[in-house]
């Protein structure tokens, strides 16, 4: 990687811990084997749990007979829905995005009628998880199928119900318009006028369905025998897990205790409340016994929210020397068969950022969500944001080959300058920071951008075999989710604040509560580092804890790259709480006014005296407590609840050379550069790390990823065999640099950076495959934009076709699995 | 039920185990060795991965049976005497890693890939972690930490004491 040019603002004044490469404190048990897993939790007399899962997309459910399997070696119980009745509780939408959404109700085990393939009808609880497994296949479920609405579109003409009580498989509109919310003008006369004398683009692309496919599979062990209900989670957000469990279940929040120990990745996908969670819960209450259950990688992929699939309809209305003028959106999003805790929410996320970082004077943003029996959808890195930067930077690239100039041109005319800042965006959000021109510059010199152009255009005219494309995307982004004003106006169901704490121990160590509860992303190296710099503590007295309600019991959680902006700005406010209430205890003790004291390095000094005393002294003395202050409280901790201000909106530009080879379609990845602005950075390593991380999966969505059902619903690419992860063997290294305009909104300077790469990457890549066969007529290529796909587009099929829906099962056809039935059952019906 | 022995980090140790069982969930569930982790069911992701009388396997696709008589050097055996074997060491030193939870496999392939080619080009380094999934790192800084272990002579002290003397 390359290393931060410029170190941050304010390190050489604050102790410099911010903006040091620390090591992770985490990594110590990580990489030995130390590990807290929940599939890793044993409990006395702990039961295992199979779920039987249909086969079927949308089918009525006739019969459930359990005798059999309640029958088999060492099965404790069978339960259905039916038996377990209200205790199962429910899974909530908490963001119902109008107020005359159309939402399913969604019970973790529906009793008469299921509504994608992988949903649960019944439970077996066994004394090991094999033998619970083995009985999940004696369970003799009677379906009856019903005709099942899949393809998107289609869905949206309501011909076939995903729900028929519903009456239609329209979930809710949402619109916002420049002109009628006052913050730009009118989009359709801004097309009319450059239909007559300037330029209208009209593209339709598609968002495909992806997988989160995070790599610990989901894990839940629920152990009722407490005088709280413990629960430990592979969740990314134990407090709201908390919250929906009861508030659908009756049992008290304080009876309840939630867990997420060690957790094995998220990226969006284990923000959820799910059905497997749920039926956990109710099991451990009914059974009085403690229960696990772990789900096996082909349950995670059918059942585990997906993320993306959409269809945008985009029109942009331009000037004849390519100044924009406007941009109409018309979205359709699929929800699959349910919506899910955000669900709606995501495309919604996505409509202040349509307008990236171009001065567009008209917009309006149109989404249908759209329900149909298929996995359901939810939040997958980025959430909205990729969806919105893939369609923008598409189609710049677009406007830049009818203008026929380069399109990094096209942009920095567009552009919002440096010196427009703070600038109000015709979306209404207002920017804060940003320098799209010197990140752009930087990332023109990493990639080695004009010669790359020099070379593409000779081997152009050689008329090479192998033609070079080179992909541009400026991105911007809203992250630090979020000012909790804002989520009331949009009818979200919760607030964006987080929470934090601060307690000094007896002995001089710091521990340090945060409501961000983190699966990966370095939070006790990254909040240790702003702890001991605003505290003046050494790095390895201060001890992070997350993750479980009883130690953290106030906390929004982490998704959004929101931790460090918010749960950042948290930390430094209940630190600035604990200097203020140690600096009466040491002018007490010291014997001086509070006015002279300065507080530096970590100790309270009398001004122009050598006199002083450290916060850890000021730690046991108030431990102590044998003198202090007649109105002071004998303790030193704070804590303090932060809710922002503002989003903050990190931006980059992101270059990216391919190579293609146009006889057979392959797509070889040369050099990726990108420079991102992120505000100040706390930690390079940890931030690298995080932007490595995020490209690959926005380069797995333009070039391999994506979810594929077969014509009766069935996920056929239900395995890694089938879903293509990238593996080190088809990615690159990555030339990565910073520039930094730090955020105005919070005391650190920072944005969020943990959605970047996955945003900016995905039309780089797209454009870059354009790109190269552009000469050749082309100006689409559907993602993922496999060899096959740019092969076909080659051969003149317009976005080189559709995803076939019926993939080749990939194990023997004598075994009678014929890829559409249920494979977590083994085969059983 | 079949009788098996084998040595496990170092301790011998012997169960009666069904012929159905896979080595990891032997490892996991009998054992305790929960630093080997499962990760899918279709032993592409590789998180599992041991050596098994010093070779890489994925252990979900070894039956325990099958592992009777063998050294088994899961993550947890890596370090010796406290002291971080170098691939351990270089994967937190260039931050290869970030939820952790395809590491135990990662670190295991790692070395067993020096071992058989103590100085890989990137792109043998890319070829060797093909079985291997990780979702958190874009693989960047993975393959910059073998390119540390490498550089640091790590071969040297690839054999951990369990495998050593061991004829695969």
């Amino acid at each position: 990687m390359t290393a931060v040019q410029e170190p941050a603002a304010g390190s050489a004044a604050t102790g410099g811990e911010i903006g040091r490469e620390r090591r992770r404190k985490e990594d110590q048990r990580l990489i030995t084997g130390r590990t807290r897993w929940t599939d890793n939790i044993a409990l006395p007399g702990m039961l295992h749990l199979a779920m039987v899962r249909s086969p079927f997309a949308h089918a009525k459910i006739v019969s459930i007979d359990t005798s059999e399997a309640k029958g088999a070696t060492n099965v404790v119980d069978v339960l259905t829905g039916a038996d377990l009745g209200e205790a199962q509780g429910a899974c909530i939408n908490a963001w119902a995005i109008t107020e005359d959404q159309v939402t399913p109700p969604h019970l973790p085990m529906p009793t008469d009628r299921v509504a994608f393939a992988g949903e649960v009808v019944a439970v077996v609880v066994a004394r090991s998880a094999a033998e619970a497994r083995d009985a999940a296949e004696l369970v003799d479920v009677e379906y009856d199928e019903l005709p099942a609405a899949l393809d998107l579109k289609q869905a949206a003409e309501d011909t076939v119900l995903a729900h028929p009580d519903l009456g239609t498989n329209k979930s809710a509109f949402w619109r916002f318009d420049s002109a009628d919310a006052g913050t730009g003008g009118d989009v359709e006369a801004a097309i009319d006028k450059a239909r007559g004398d300037g330029i209208v683009l009209e593209r339709e692309y598609r968002q495909q369905r992806l997988i989160p496919a995070f790599m610990e599979p989901r894990s839940v062990v629920v152990d009722p025998t407490g005088e709280q209900i413990t629960v430990w989670s592979a969740t990314q957000v134990p407090h709201i897990l908390r919250f929906a469990i009861a508030a659908t279940t009756g049992v008290p929040e304080s009876k309840i205790r939630v867990i997420a120990p060690d957790v094995g990745g998220g990226f969006g996908g284990k923000l959820q409340q799910t059905p497997e969670e749920m039926i956990a819960f109710a099991v451990a209450r009914r059974l009085g016994r403690p229960v696990k259950f772990t789900e096996t990688r082909s349950e995670s992929l059918m059942t585990a929210h997906h993320g993306r699939d959409q269809w945008q309809k985009l029109t942009l209305a331009a000037e004849k020397d390519g100044t924009v003028t406007g941009l109409k959106v018309e979205l359709l999003a699929d929800l699959g068969a349910y919506v899910a805790i955000v669900g709606g929410g995501v495309p919604v996320l996505g409509a202040f950022m349509f307008n990236s970082i171009y001065k567009f004077p008209s917009y309006r943003f149109d989404c249908q969500t759209v329900l149909t029996n298929k996995t359901w959808t939810d939040a997958y890195r980025g959430a909205g944001r990729p969806e919105a930067t893939f369609a923008i930077e598409r189609l710049m690239d677009e406007l830049a080959a009818e203008l026929g100039e380069d399109p990094i041109e096209v942009r920095r005319r567009n552009w919002i300058n440096a010196d427009e800042f703070p600038f109000s965006t015709v979306a209404g959000l207002e920017y804060d920071s940003g320098d799209y021109e010197k990140a752009t510059q930087r990332a023109r010199e990493m990639l080695g951008y004009d010669e790359l152009r020099a070379e593409q255009k000779q081997r152009r005219e050689a008329g090479d075999r192998v033609q070079l494309g080179i992909g541009v995307s400026t991105f911007t982004e809203m992250c630090g989710l979020a000012p909790s004003r804002v989520l009331g106006q949009l009818n979200y169901g919760a607030g964006g604040w987080e929470h934090a704490s601060v307690r000094m121990l007896a002995t001089g160590t710091v521990e340090v509560v945060t409501g961000a509860s983190a699966h990966g992303q370095g939070h006790e190296t990254a909040f240790s580092q702003i702890v001991a710099d605003r505290l003046g503590v050494p790095f390895e007295d201060v001890e992070v804890l997350h993750g479980d309600t009883q130690v953290a019991p106030k906390g929004l959680d982490t998704y959004g790259s929101r931790s460090l902006v918010v749960g950042g700005e948290a930390l430094v406010k209940a630190v600035d709480k604990v200097i203020e209430k140690a600096r009466p205890l040491a002018a007490h003790l010291l014997e001086a006014s509070a006015d002279d004291l300065e507080y530096v390095g970590g100790r309270f000094g009398v001004r122009g005296t050598d006199q002083g005393i450290t916060i850890q002294e000021l730690a046991t003395a108030a431990f102590a407590a044998h003198s202090y202050p007649e109105d002071m409280e004998p303790s030193l901790d704070a804590e303090a609840t932060y809710d922002p201000v503002n989003f903050n909106f990190p931006h980059g530009t992101h270059l990216c050379a391919v190579e293609v080879d146009t006889e057979t379609g392959q797509v070889s990845m040369r050099k990726y550069a990108c420079c991102d602005d992120i505000g100040n950075i706390i930690n390079p390593l940890i931030v690298a790390g995080q932007v490595h991380g995020g490209l690959v999966q926005g380069i797995a969505q333009a070039l391999w990823e994506e979810a594929v059902f077969d014509d009766s619903g069935t996920l056929v690419s239900g395995s890694f065999t089938d879903y293509l992860l990238p593996t080190a063997a088809d990615t690159i290294s990555f030339d990565i640099d910073h520039t930094t305009s730090p955020s105005l909104t919070n005391t650190l300077g920072t944005k969020g950076v943990g959605e970047a790469g996955t945003i900016a990457s995905t039309p780089a890549v797209v454009n870059a495959v354009v790109d190269a066969v552009r000469h050749l007529g082309i100006d689409d290529i559907t993602m993922p934009c496999t060899p096959e796909r740019v092969w076909r587009a080659i051969q003149g099929v317009a976005g080189g076709g559709a995803t076939e829906g019926a993939a080749m099962p990939h194990f023997d056809a004598s075994t009678g699995m014929d890829g559409t039935v249920d494979r977590t059952t083994g085969g059983a019906q | 039920m079949t009788r098996i022995s084998l040595t496990v980090d170092g301790a011998r140790v012997a169960d009666d185990v069904e012929p159905r069982m896979l080595l990891v969930q032997y490892l996991r569930e009998r054992l305790g060795k929960t630093g080997t982790v499962i990760g899918c069911d279709t032993s592409n992701c590789g998180a599992c991965t041991v050596h098994l009388d010093g070779e890489s396997v994925k252990s979900c696709n070894v039956l325990a049976v099958q592992a009777d008589g063998c050294e088994v050097t899961t993550i947890e055996g890596l370090a010796q005497d406290g002291q971080l074997h170098p691939v351990q060491e270089a994967f937190r030193e260039c931050h290869g890693l970030q939820c952790g939870f395809c590491t135990p496999g990662m670190v295991m392939q790692s070395v067993a890939l020096l071992k058989e080619n103590p100085q890989p080009s990137e792109e043998e380094i890319r070829l060797g972690l093909e079985g291997n999934l990780c979702r958190c790192t874009g693989y960047h800084n993975i393959v910059r930490a073998v390119q540390h272990a490498a550089g640091a002579g790590s071969t040297s002290t690839s054999d951990t004491g369990a495998e050593q003397g061991v004829t695969a």
